[in-house]
């Protein structure tokens, strides 16, 4: 049973994380969340995305979304931005989000297939 | 959309792109009545009465990467579809106030779906929203308030981990049993 008081904990938790990276983040992933995303299971990916963050207890890679880019029939689409280099994965669904952070996030290799652009 | 907390989500959006800082979601089930009604309150910048009435219409849109706008009209027509409507009230400066309805048990009403992920997906990318959630089956509810979390976290920001983590499982748990709603 989860109750508000489990937060205490689940705090200190989320300082050491933040300690560790110090401000810092190494690598940046964005989740396109237009209509056309959300309709094609971008859910799904941010989820698959956050649970593989968490269970190879990653804290300093910043999550965050964006809209529609006309990308639609594409979506769902993904950028990783990381060494100053944006890639943009299309057609993304839970398990290829978790390959994209273990491959790319995590290890530097881009998975040269799945990229509809990069610049 | 296959899901009714994946148009929640989308709708969100909205709220977000209008600059929403508060956004308050419900979703109540009266079984007596056979009536589902999903509302979105936010404090955003609104919509003018002249949009306002266009709004529903595909073909107006906000977005500027193409001419065509589905949210609003998806959800409209979802609601249509399961004998309900959606009503909108919104004026500059005040927010927006969208309520739906549709006929709980109607063989065309998509179900709810995976609403804590919805709620956790709003937060990871939000974390300084403040964000309400209310599910209610009949005179049962459950309240999600983010307010009442930041007071818990003490400056710990709601899109870590660990704290997302919690939130899906504290939403799962507190939707599912008697204010369950499939």
């Amino acid at each position: 049973m989860k109750t508000l008081e489990d937060l205490k904990k689940v705090r200190e938790q989320a300082l050491e994380q933040m300690k560790l990276r110090e401000g810092k983040f190494s690598a940046k992933v964005v989740v396109a969340m237009g209509t056309c995303g959300i309709a094609a299971g971008a859910r799904e990916v941010m989820a698959a995305i956050l649970d593989e963050l968490d269970k190879r207890g990653i804290s300093d890679v910043a999550v965050t979304q964006t809209g529609c880019k006309g990308l639609c029939e594409q979506e769902p689409t993904v950028d990783i931005i990381k060494n100053g280099q944006s890639v943009t994965y299309g057609y993304v669904d839970a398990d290829k989000a978790r390959q994209i952070i273990a491959q790319h996030v995590v290890n530097g290799n881009v998975i040269g297939d799945w990229v509809v652009s990069a610049s | 959309m296959r899901e009714l907390s994946m148009h929640i989500l989308d709708l969100a959006q909205n709220s977000i792109a209008a600059g929403a800082s508060r956004l308050e979601i419900e979703v109540a089930a009266d079984t007596n009545a056979d009536r589902l009604v999903i509302s979105l309150q936010d404090n955003g910048r609104g919509m003018a009465p002249d949009f306002v009435s266009r709004v529903k219409d595909p073909f107006v849109t906000t977005r500027t990467t193409r001419r065509v706008g589905l949210g609003i009209p998806m959800f409209d027509a979802a609601a249509r579809a399961c004998d309900g409507r959606l009503a909108i009230q919104s004026s500059p400066g005040k927010g927006t106030y969208l309520a739906a309805t549709f006929k709980l048990s109607h063989i065309d009403r998509a179900p709810l779906g995976d609403i804590a992920s919805t709620i956790v997906t709003i937060i990871a990318v939000n974390p300084d929203l403040h964000l309400r959630y209310t599910q209610r089956v009949d005179d049962k509810a459950f309240i999600f308030d983010t307010d009442e979390l930041k007071t818990q976290l003490d400056g710990v920001p709601l899109n870590e981990g660990p704290v997302l983590k919690w939130i899906g499982e504290y939403v799962k748990q507190g939707t599912s049993e008697e204010t369950e709603i499939n």
